[in-house]
């Protein structure tokens, strides 16, 4: 990590989205009217997609003036934030997992990838459509190496990567093509490769009326992704 | 009754107040606990943790500074819980946070300004390991622009946040805020601007470290090299209590004394950063007009011209005593005065109609700490935070704290505090008086209202009318009674309330000021004797003889027929009474500039050449004159504060009859220009053009 400063280019205008400011609002009155502040991290969350994945000078104000606290004490929480961008992202944003049982499972090789497709660490490719970073730990582990994209549609994780697969997926959000979400070899979930290997007794759910999990048919359906607010 | 709680604090059990801090336990135990985020008046952080102590049981040290006594549990046995300050687990904890704080700091001690005064360089010394075992890159931190005043080398931030949370809290500008995270944490303020507050010197004062130090004082001296006189501030009249550190016949900087009666542990900027104003436009010869021009002349020379003006007919002379003029100077004009049979003099050079009525008509008798008591608070045309900083930041204490009510009547200014905003006329004090509404039913439900006029709204042709409704709101609303008087004048001139006190006022049919300078136009008067009275246009004098007595080349100096170089604030030994009151003792912290002379010395010397000599040889003897003649200044450090309230009736004060529309305004239009001290300083100069500059940018957005 290195110090995290506003870009040094800002755009000459912004203002946030009637959208934006309407989902922020939402967060806002969730607390009494001299706390207002408190709905600061998801008003960053949602100023940050209303403004191409990244925070402006001018948005860090117009948060401070909406929640009527001070300039600084935005620009504080921006800062100790390594999910808010300060600087201008990629389309596609790949927050990279490097540690230890990404690591292990192959996250080196990962980073090789994005460094010889996009750029350094850090940098956005020449078509504005890719960048990267290095992240501490995602929480899915189980699923290793994997990485976070960000991009207008959501903040979905990418799991079970290799070279190969994650060099094709790379590729197919450059070119636009459609992608899958989740693990990209075939496991459900972080279910063991192959299929479950507990709990497969035969009539085990007999007795019980067994609720289908929400996410049990994410498998098959391609999944249509809401922004998340 | 308080809630006490017994704990042994290195094998001695004490009973201590259970919201007491362990810290505070450890201190009352004569335990000396080594710090730097904590501070008394500021919120606690916790963030350093040089403060760990072993709490015997516990399997970590803690920080002493963030536990409290009430959250000791006692040992198994019922007794108390053992604190150790000096056992081994505390020295090894101590040294390993010194080395970690060490880390990442420079060794430039050699080129630090903190140097010498430096609690890390203290603490490294006394509680540190002596030997470091990091040969690892130190990290190094970019400075940041915090304005004219305070100087950054950011590297040597230890990030205990004092100045973050004492701009915040104290203050009231959120503007300094620690960014970023873990090794990469920085002070700065947002986008580098320059801090906006008239307190922003005192986060040098709270640096533990070098991080944030003096701008102008910068390389200038080193702690040990100066030599420390305590004194008393002018710049306003609150009467702050500073150390002024001179070398060698200048003063080197000032800074602040703990009085909490007064301006607790801070300053303001002006008080802090004049001193470069004692150097420049110094009057450090007696002048004489001659042709339009100011010629040098010698002490004997000047004296006896200006003997021979005063000799003239009394009643063509006046006096005007200015804003800076000591009490001892004040007493040996006025009684020179006498001699001469003058009774044209005035000390209010603004025009305040104040000085009729009792002493409690013009003090401000809640005092600066009884602000703190207070739980309705009516501003009647005072920008205080520009008028009384000190006075300011303490309304601020007690709105957080106590939850004070305040309301506003005069124009609307950022006083870093929230206030209902009655109007900006006095016809709102005819409102509030027959309201029963709004402020009017807080101040009634009130304990312990007060109301605090500014010189703003007396300083006007209605001021007598506003004075009487003012003290008939105060009367209403009960404010004076006994043991609480919340009847409250603020000034602005730190001579005033001195000048009040011994009848610095026209005798019987005696001009006051607006009469000595209407006289002055048309001729009736031919000599006023100016005390330092700078505030007033130069062409007010008409074509009177003017004798300036004062330190500064000044509106008044240049004006001026004949010069006596006088001594500022900070060459003389002198009595000074503030707003509330208090009697307090300025000291000689270096000389008078070259052939200046300690003003009451200057007065004596002329009444001797006007055969009037003074009955006094030395300023002992003036002072028993002084007090004998007005008992009021023989109680130094003293403010009367509720005394008498019970035979005090503001409701008599003033004069009734209609007020004027206009909006009450602060006198104040700028808050680093306010003397000719400060008009003489090129910080202060800087300060207020960034001032101007934020201020003309806020007005663009």
């Amino acid at each position: 990590m290195s110090s995290r400063r506003l870009a040094k280019n800002q755009p000459t205008d912004f203002k946030l989205s009637k959208k934006a400011l309407k989902e922020i609002e939402v967060w806002a009155k969730k607390y009494p009217k001299d706390r207002r502040r408190s709905a600061l991290i998801p008003a960053l969350w949602i100023a940050q997609k209303d403004a191409d994945g990244w925070l402006p000078e001018m948005a860090i104000r117009e948060l401070g003036d909406l929640l009527g606290m001070a300039y600084i004490r935005v620009y504080e929480v921006a800062t100790f934030y390594t999910m808010f961008n300060l600087e201008p992202v990629g389309t596609h944003h790949i927050q990279l997992c490097g540690t230890t049982p990404c690591w292990l499972r192959g996250a080196g090789e990962l980073k090789k990838v994005c460094e010889s497709k996009i750029g350094p660490k850090g940098s956005v490719s020449a078509d504005g459509k890719l960048s990267w970073i290095e992240v501490e730990c995602l929480g899915a582990c189980a699923n290793a190496p994997m990485v976070q994209i960000s991009n207008a549609d959501g903040d979905d994780y990418y799991e079970d990567l290799t070279e190969e697969n994650f060099g094709k997926l790379i590729d197919d959000l450059a070119a636009g093509r459609p992608v899958k979400a989740g693990p990209q070899n075939d496991r459900h979930t972080s279910e063991p490769t192959g299929g479950a290997s507990t709990l497969n007794t035969k009539g085990l759910y007999n007795k019980i009326k067994a609720k289908k999990l929400p996410n049990s048919q994410a498998k098959k359906a391609a999944a249509k992704k809401k922004v998340k607010s | 009754m308080t809630d006490l709680r017994k704990v042994n604090i290195d094998g001695t059990e004490i009973e201590v107040p259970a919201d007491y801090t362990v810290m505070q336990a450890c201190e009352s135990a004569g335990a000396e606990i080594p710090r730097f985020c904590y501070h008394e008046r500021l919120s606690i952080a916790g963030n350093c943790r040089m403060c760990l102590v072993e709490w015997v049981g516990a399997p970590k040290p803690q920080a002493s500074c963030a536990l409290q006594v009430k959250d000791l549990r006692p040992n198994r046995d019922g007794t108390p819980a053992n604190i150790r300050t000096d056992s081994e687990v505390v020295k090894k904890a101590r040294e390993g946070v010194m080395e970690f704080l060490l880390i990442n700091h420079p060794l430039d001690c050699p080129i630090c300004d903190q140097a010498g005064e430096c609690d890390l360089q203290d603490q490294s010394m006394g509680y540190g390991s002596g030997t470091s075992r990091y040969d690892e890159h130190k990290r190094a931190v970019d400075d940041k622009f915090m304005g004219p005043l305070v100087k950054t080398v950011m590297t040597r931030c230890i990030q205990c946040t004092r100045c973050v949370r004492f701009i915040t809290e104290v203050a009231g500008v959120e503007e300094i805020g620690l960014v970023s995270r873990g090794e990469d944490a920085e002070i700065t303020t947002y986008l580098e601007k320059s801090l906006t507050s008239e307190m922003s010197g005192n986060v040098i004062d709270l640096c533990p470290v070098g991080a944030l130090t003096s701008k102008p004082y910068e390389f200038n001296a080193r702690p040990w090299e100066l030599e420390a006189t305590e004194s008393i501030d002018v710049m306003d009249a609150v009467g702050s209590n500073i150390r002024v550190d001179s070398r060698g016949g200048r003063v080197m900087r000032v800074l602040p004394i703990i009085n909490d009666d007064i301006n607790e542990e801070w300053i303001s900027d002006k008080t802090r950063f004049i001193w470069d104003g004692l150097g420049r436009q110094r009057l450090d010869k007696p002048y004489i007009r001659k042709d339009g021009k100011l010629v040098a002349v010698t002490w004997g020379e000047a004296l006896d011209l200006a003997a021979s003006k005063l000799k003239a007919d009394p009643e063509t002379i006046g006096a005007v005593a200015g804003d800076l003029a000591d009490s001892e100077s004040m007493k040996a004009l006025k009684d020179l005065m006498d001699a001469l049979g003058v009774k044209n003099m005035d000390c209010r050079q603004d025009g305040s109609p104040l000085g009729n009525g009792p002493r409690q008509e013009y003090l401000m008798n809640t005092t600066i700490a009884g602000i703190e008591e207070a739980d309705a608070l009516l501003i009647v045309g005072a920008n205080v935070r520009h008028e009384a900083p000190l006075v300011n930041t303490r309304i601020r204490k007690s709105w957080i704290y106590s939850e004070l009510e305040i309301a506003m009547v005069g124009e609307a200014y950022d006083l870093t505090y929230d206030y209902d905003h009655i109007g900006e006329s006095a016809v709102e004090l005819e409102a509030l008086l027959k309201s029963t509404k709004g402020f009017a039913k807080k101040l009634k439900a009130a304990k312990n209202p007060m109301i605090l006029i500014g010189q703003g709204a007396l300083n006007r042709k209605d001021g007598l009318q506003i004075l009487r409704l003012c003290g008939e709101i105060a009367k209403k609303y009960n404010m004076v009674r006994e043991g609480w008087n919340g009847f409250n004048v603020l000034h602005t001139a730190a001579s005033r309330v001195a000048g009040l006190d011994m009848d610095f006022l026209p005798k019987n049919d005696g001009l006051d000021f607006t009469g000595i300078l209407d006289g002055a136009k048309n001729g009736t008067i031919k000599t006023v004797f100016s005390l330092g009275a700078d505030e007033i246009a130069p062409n007010a004098f008409g074509d009177a003889f003017v004798i300036y007595l004062g330190s500064h080349g000044d509106q008044g100096a240049h004006r001026a027929d004949l010069i006596l170089p006088a001594a500022a604030y900070t060459e003389k030994d002198a009595l000074w009474v503030n707003t509330e009151g208090r009697v307090q003792m300025g000291r000689m912290a270096v000389p008078p500039k070259g052939e200046a002379k300690a003003d009451w010395a200057i007065i004596r010397a002329l009444s001797s050449k006007c055969d009037r000599t003074l009955p006094y040889n030395n300023i002992e003897e003036l002072r028993t004159k002084l007090f004998a003649d007005y008992p009021t200044f023989a109680g130094v450090n003293v403010a009367p504060g509720a005394e008498g309230a019970t035979d005090f009736d503001p409701s008599k004060l003033g004069k009734t009859g209609k007020v004027n529309k206009a909006p009450l305004r602060s006198p104040i239009a700028d808050f680093y220009f306010t003397n000719p001290i400060a008009r003489a300083s090129t910080v202060m100069a800087e300060c207020s053009a960034v001032a101007n500059e934020n201020m003309i940018n806020e007005a663009a957005e």
